[in-house]
């Protein structure tokens, strides 16, 4: 029977391909926006391709066998083609679907008179397209993840510049939560712009930090600490209300470091240290 | 055995250590150190561990010793010119190093330790403040 089914399929190529086709396009979540129609066509009959000929009578329920990779490499590389292109996992997974109900759409007019047979095949095909619809997401979730893990690192580098203020004078404004691995770049970032800049003092603005917890704090009194290792200056400033509350309700000792609540008086107390004076000049120069 | 040259420079030592530290070259810097502190009564120690790429909390805890040390001998000590990297490890070792004064690169720990025994002198410091203006 089996060789049956397969035999059955890869003469009947050109009928589920057509059905599928027909299958895909009837689909109210159609992504003509996204992919054109005769681009799903030729990722259709690639795959098809590639399914009806490596199918044999052993292999049918083993998706670990060789001849299975080279139609798993196809379908994983549409998945994450698709998950690149913002498809969603329902659009992604009715690819296959599709195709499952093209193959039972023909089998069933093959198999009209026995039923027994009917049910045996639509079993198999059943279990065998299952499995690669399971392939399908898994690609397509870890392709997502991978456009996740790329933001984020991003997000990591875009997020911490240092900005020089004035000679010997470094600015770090940070956005967005402080995590152990963020605070790990801040901390390289600047302690590698002091070097190079030979610069005695830094602030740290965390005035675009949503919250302080005594997690973040820690990491602000370690990258002060190593900074005053290095034999700079550290001023934290941007604190706000709401900020400072958190902090003395939850006990945290900020009173070795120097802390301002704009990035102005953290610059006013900078030139203080380093003994610059700002002067408003009588001349008025054109 | 190598051994880490300590240079007499007016009422300042001067260290300036160019290899890896290993455990007995670190020790036998410190007992030196404190050696030549006292027979000098000097009154600052300037350690420059610029070309220290590698610390460990032993090390750590060498340097926080010898400031120590030269505190109880009337010296104050300033490390200068500290890796990144190394300051990076010595927070995550959990070794601020306490009492120990820092500067970016000799010259700045020298103006330190000049400030610092000007500062002996409070009212000199205060003439000092208002003159020096940019």
């Amino acid at each position: 029977m089996a060789l049956k089914t397969y035999k059955l399929l890869q003469n009947k190529k050109k009928n589920i391909l057509e059905l599928w086709m027909k299958n895909q396009l009837a689909d109210e979540g159609l992504r003509e926006d996204l992919i054109s129609n005769d681009e799903l066509r030729s990722q259709s009959e690639e795959l098809i391709t590639a399914l009806v000929s490596n199918l044999s009578d052993e292999n049918f329920n083993d998706l670990n066998s060789d001849e299975w990779s080279p139609v798993l490499e196809i379908l994983g590389g549409i998945a994450i083609t698709r998950a690149r292109q913002g498809f969603s996992p329902r659009e992604t997974g009715n690819f296959v679907f599709s195709l499952k109900e093209a193959l039972l759409q023909v089998l069933q007019e093959e198999l009209k008179g026995d039923q027994q047979a009917f049910f045996n095949e639509s079993a198999k095909i059943n279990r065998l397209m299952d499995n690669l619809s399971v392939i399908t997401f898994e690609t397509f979730i870890k392709g997502r993840e991978e456009v996740i893990l790329r933001q984020t690192d991003e997000i990591a580098e875009i997020s911490t510049p240092v900005i020089r203020v004035w000679d010997g004078i470094l600015a770090l404004p940070i956005i967005g939560t402080l995590d152990s691995a963020r605070t790990q770049v801040v901390m390289e970032n600047l302690l590698q712009e002091i070097v190079e800049t030979g610069s005695s003092i830094a602030i740290l603005d965390i005035s675009g930090v949503p919250a302080v917890d005594s997690l973040v704090a820690q990491h602000l009194i370690k990258t002060v600490s190593a900074t005053r290792l290095m034999g700079a200056e550290c001023i934290i400033s941007g604190i706000r209300p709401e900020i400072a509350q958190t902090v003395v309700h939850l006990g945290i000792d900020l009173s070795n470091i120097v802390t301002k609540a704009t990035l102005a008086s953290a610059l006013a107390h900078a030139f203080k240290i380093m003994r610059l004076e700002v002067k408003k000049s009588t001349i008025i120069k054109s | 055995m190598d051994k880490i040259p300590i240079l007499r420079m007016g009422a300042f030592l001067l260290v300036t250590i160019q290899v890896d530290l290993y455990d007995r070259l670190a020790l036998n810097l410190e007992s030196d150190l404190v050696n030549m502190v006292n027979k000098t009564s000097a009154k600052g120690v300037l350690i420059d561990i610029s070309a220290v790429s590698i610390v460990d909390s032993f090390m750590g805890r060498i340097i926080g010793n010898i400031a120590s040390m030269s505190k109880i001998l009337d010296a104050e000590t300033v490390v200068v010119g500290m890796q990144p990297a190394v300051a990076i490890t010595l927070i995550e070792l959990g070794l601020p190093l306490k009492g120990v004064h820092t500067a970016l690169d000799m010259e700045k720990g020298m103006s330190l330790l000049k400030s610092m025994m000007d500062s002996d002198d409070p009212d000199e410091q205060e003439t000092a403040d208002d003159t020096i203006t940019e």
